[in-house]
């Protein structure tokens, strides 16, 4: 039983709760233990940062903290712009030592900086691909779009993952449970992130470019790795038909339901009856 | 008796204003063995000289010292002067009062007693010269260029009308380097070939000029009128005194798939080839990394073909030393390959392509015969973009600085497409437009006033592939940085020009300075262009640095001159400061004891044995020798040295050893 760290993040409670529910069934099929950190709070996300560049930090810095405090060495954290928020926190305060004793005076705890962050993909391919061929068995012979969105492989220098303009980790992974990965060009072309709800038609038009790209190459499934970027490209649908002038049904999963299925989880383990486009090839 | 003269210079201010000088002449006077001390303003300018010379000869001075700048400076000044006034100059010493002492400290009282000591010390070093004469080394007249494109072979030429020999060592099958692969050059469009191929031809008939193709240099050792070359002339595997050339071998080669270096990948040669039609020499070599005879051992129809027999499959590289006067640099440079852009899709679009393969393309003997066609289908573009800066002038992408002839041959061309294609319609994304040489600018405006080359300013953020064509998502900062999308046939890339492979390598072989980006480095970079800090050793071309045809041309010229210079004597005068090993008479002949571990040491191998025989030639001992054209004077052999047997001239353990006990006193 490998133990590691969990962080949900506030997506992943709430509205994104079908994510945390693959993760977590995903995870045990292959004998991990994640455990959430207590009193974890909100890591700010875009808001945060946007706002008052202390307060972002703080929060952030915050749930560090707090892991590090239970001595976990690795935290899982599936929502990509937590991910994101705490790398750049990590890196931030180990790069200036007097932002990093200002932080720990303003959240009241130590921080040393050390935290092993790892994304939904880096917990898959260091706990779960080693183990993984031989245990597909209902392989997701399909064609699909992998999306890899902004926040999980920017900014580079910092986050260190995958390959900048053409990421390629979920396309292998893929591969590895028998679907056939496209080659398309909007795997990083931004979603319309937060303006989801206070500019619904920026979202409709970034998401629907999205959309069409991937229905357009023929892929069957856009398989997604961020809870903001699958709800804009699901929850959003009939906006985005709006702009298209056209009803698309290419449903939009998370990897972690993907493989789950292609191990044999079922549907209703992955959560995928929370889908607003249903995935009508299960 | 020592009767020496101590010269203090003010240096205009930068001496005076933080030392005393006139305190120190002071000083100066009364040490033992000065005769005479004086200052000055500026000793190194001619009424200053001419205050050192007047001094030797009115008060009989046997040793000068010069208390002012850095002898790297203007040691040579002075010892000219004193040789002018009848004094050997190696009795003339330099203190270094400016870069050792003003330039380095504050105004004070301390200040001033350092320089005396300095004076102090160099003033007994001077008690212990004693008259040195400059060595005497013959040139070899014999130049080295290395490479054969436009600017190996300008050097060439021009060494070579001069009377001189020439060794030109090209490294591919055929000379003309990237000139040979453009199509037409600006801003006049002159046909590259046309005005380059007679040259290749004067140079592969001159009688002065050896050309090695194949052939790398393997070794260089030796210095300046002295070297000794060693080149590796690679297999051929064609005997050239046989061949023919007449390239019956490269129609019947069934190896016809191999991606043709000329042609930047967009066409096809076969194993055993001529790189193209032009190539001068114009006998073929055999690939044998991808011929079937050396990868399986069979086949063998080019030998089989082959009227004169010319064909020898175990021919091996050759090695071959010369001895060389003088080299020129003339590598030139390569440029980027499209996948070194991930945002321009990691290479993999086979229609988005370098300035080097649009040459091939608009090149009347390329792979389409001068048609505009995209790689992937064979179909004219009728939308165009070319992307300037295409890496250069990126921070980001560690290459910050300017290729220099981008601008210029983008506009070019988007000038041909226009040509080829009636009704196409170009677009060019710049940052600026640099457009500095004679008649440049006018031909930039002709590509956009008379060829309707739409110019946009704006970067490319990327570029993907969508039905067929591709699309260019830029912007115009020029409109307000209004987003542009244009759905392209093809793009081609300006793309940065970077040194060649393997540059460092060949910097290091042959001891000369490069710079970060491999580029190698000038002496200095506004007056020493074409001379390097290696003294015998010249540079020409792109290999210095990104530039275009005819400041090529120039430099080529600017440096066989440099070696023509260097060749009208007849011998090279070098300084005498080297080791000596010390005689005496016999019985001992030298405290030398023959342990040579001053030969190992030697980083010049500048040390040799000589046999001390006797009367009926029996060898008495065995004693180093030090070979004064050879040795650099670096002092590793005397640090060595435990018979203390073998010493520096000009810088004798007894000079140092004054300046020491002077400077503790």
């Amino acid at each position: 039983m490998i133990k590691l760290g969990f962080y949900p993040g506030c997506s992943l409670t709430g509205s994104s709760s079908d994510y945390a529910e693959s993760v977590l069934a995903l995870a045990k099929a292959f004998d991990l233990e994640l455990t959430e950190i207590p009193d974890w709070n909100c890591c700010g996300a875009t808001a945060a940062h946007n706002m008052n560049k202390e307060l972002a930090l703080s929060l952030s810095a915050r749930i560090l903290a707090l892991a590090e405090k239970q001595q976990m060495d690795e935290v899982v954290v599936p929502c990509a712009a937590c991910y994101n928020r705490l790398s750049v926190t990590q890196y931030e305060l180990n790069k200036d030592a007097d932002l990093k004793k200002r932080i720990c005076d303003i959240i009241g705890m130590p921080i040393n900086g050390n935290l092993h962050i790892l994304n939904v993909m880096q917990m898959i391919d260091k706990y779960i691909t080693g183990r993984l061929e031989e245990k597909v068995t209902n392989p997701f012979t399909r064609k699909v779009a992998c999306y890899y969105g902004c926040l999980l492989v920017r900014p580079h220098d910092i986050l260190k993952f995958d390959r900048l303009e053409d990421p390629q980790s979920m396309d292998v992974l893929m591969e590895k449970v028998g679907a056939e990965p496209i080659d398309w060009a909007f795997k990083t072309e931004c979603c319309g992130a937060g303006f989801s709800v206070s500019h619904t038609d920026a979202v409709a038009k970034l998401s629907g470019n999205i959309v069409k790209d991937a229905a357009d190459r023929g892929a069957e499934a856009i398989i997604v790795a961020c809870p903001m970027c699958q709800s804009n490209l699901d929850m959003r649908r009939a906006q985005i038909n709006e702009y298209l002038k056209k009803k698309t049904d290419i449903p939009v999963i998370y990897i972690t339901q993907a493989i789950g299925l292609a191990v044999g989880l079922s549907a209703k383990d992955v959560s995928l009856q929370k889908l607003f486009v249903p995935a009508t090839f299960v | 008796m020592s009767k020496i003269g101590v010269f203090i210079c003010h240096c205009g201010e930068n001496i005076s204003a933080t030392v005393d000088v006139e305190k120190v002449a002071e000083e100066a006077a009364k040490f033992d063995g000065v005769e005479f001390a004086t200052h000055y303003k500026y000793m190194c300018s001619d009424p200053g000289q001419t205050l050192i010379k007047n001094a030797i000869r009115e008060k009989g001075l046997t040793g000068v010292v010069v208390g002012s700048c850095s002898p790297r400076m203007h040691e040579p000044t002075f010892r000219k002067a004193c040789a002018e006034a009848g004094l050997n100059p190696y009795m003339c010493e330099m203190a270094n009062l400016r870069e050792h002492c003003s330039w380095v400290h504050e105004k004070s009282e301390e200040t001033t007693e350092k320089a005396i000591v300095l004076i102090k010390m160099l003033v007994e070093k001077v008690k212990k010269n004693r008259s040195l004469n400059a060595i005497k080394v013959p040139i070899t007249k014999k130049a080295l260029v290395l490479g054969g494109g436009i600017a190996g072979i300008q050097a060439a030429l021009d060494i070579a009308n001069a009377g001189q020999q020439v060794i030109l060592v090209e490294k591919d099958p055929s000379i003309g380097g990237h000139m040979s692969q453009l199509s037409e050059t600006f801003p006049t469009l002159d046909c590259s070939q046309c005005i380059l191929t007679p040259r290749m031809v004067e140079v592969a008939q001159h009688p002065n000029i050896k050309l090695y193709n194949y052939a790398e240099l393997e070794k260089l050792e030796g210095f300046i009128g002295n070297f000794k070359a060693t080149i590796r002339l690679k297999a051929k595997s064609v005997d050239y005194s046989i061949c023919t050339g007449c390239g019956l071998c490269t129609t019947k080669c069934p190896s016809k798939k191999i991606p043709s270096e000329f042609n930047e990948g967009l066409g096809m040669r076969t194993a055993i080839y001529t790189p193209f039609p032009q190539a001068v020499p114009n006998k073929p070599v055999i690939d044998r990394e991808n011929c079937n005879y050396y990868k399986k051992g069979v086949c063998k129809i080019c030998q089989k073909v082959c009227p004169t027999g010319a064909i020898q499959y175990d021919l091996p590289d050759e090695l071959i030393t010369e001895d060389i006067g003088a080299i020129v640099i003339a590598t030139g440079f390569n440029v980027l390959k499209t996948n070194f852009f991930p945002e321009y899709g990691y290479g993999k679009y086979p229609d988005v392509i370098t300035g080097l393969q649009f040459e091939r393309l608009a090149s009347a003997s390329g792979p389409t015969l001068g048609e505009i066609r995209r790689p992937s289908d064979g179909k004219i573009p009728q939308k165009i973009v070319f992307i300037a800066c295409a890496g250069s002038r990126d921070q980001a992408k560690g290459i910050p600085y300017c290729s220099k002839i981008c601008c210029m041959y983008t506009a070019k061309h988007a000038m041909l497409y226009q040509h080829k294609v009636h009704g196409g319609e170009s677009y060019v994304f710049y940052m600026d437009i640099r457009a500095g040489g004679k008649n440049y600018e006018e031909f930039i405006r002709r590509a956009i006033e008379d060829d309707g080359v739409n110019y946009v300013r704006g970067r490319v953020a990327r570029i993907y592939e969508k039905d067929g064509k591709y699309i260019v998502k830029g912007v115009d900062t020029l409109l307000g940085s209004k987003q542009i999308e244009i759905e392209a046939d093809m793009v081609v890339l300006a793309t940065a020009g970077v040194a060649n492979a393997g540059a460092e390598e060949l910097a290091q072989k042959m001891h000369v300075s490069y710079d970060a980006y491999h580029f190698f480095a000038e002496a200095h970079p506004k007056l020493k262009p074409v001379e390097t800090n290696t003294a015998g050793i010249y540079l020409c071309g792109a290999c210095q640095a990104p530039k275009d045809i005819p400041e090529t041309v120039g430099m080529a010229s600017g440096a066989a001159a440099k070696v023509i210079g260097l060749f009208s004597n007849d011998e090279l005068t070098r300084e005498p400061l080297i080791a000596v090993v010390n005689r005496c008479a016999p019985p001992v002949f030298s405290t030398c004891v023959g342990c040579f571990m001053c030969q190992t040491a030697c980083p010049y191998n500048a040390i040799e044995r000589e046999e001390i025989k006797s009367r009926n030639g029996e060898v008495i001992k065995t004693i180093a020798k030090v070979n004064p054209g050879l040795c650099q004077g670096c002092g590793t052999c005397v640090a060595f040295c435990r018979s203390k047997a073998i010493d520096i001239q000009g810088y004798s353990n007894e000079q140092m050893f004054a300046e020491v006990m002077a400077m503790l006193n």
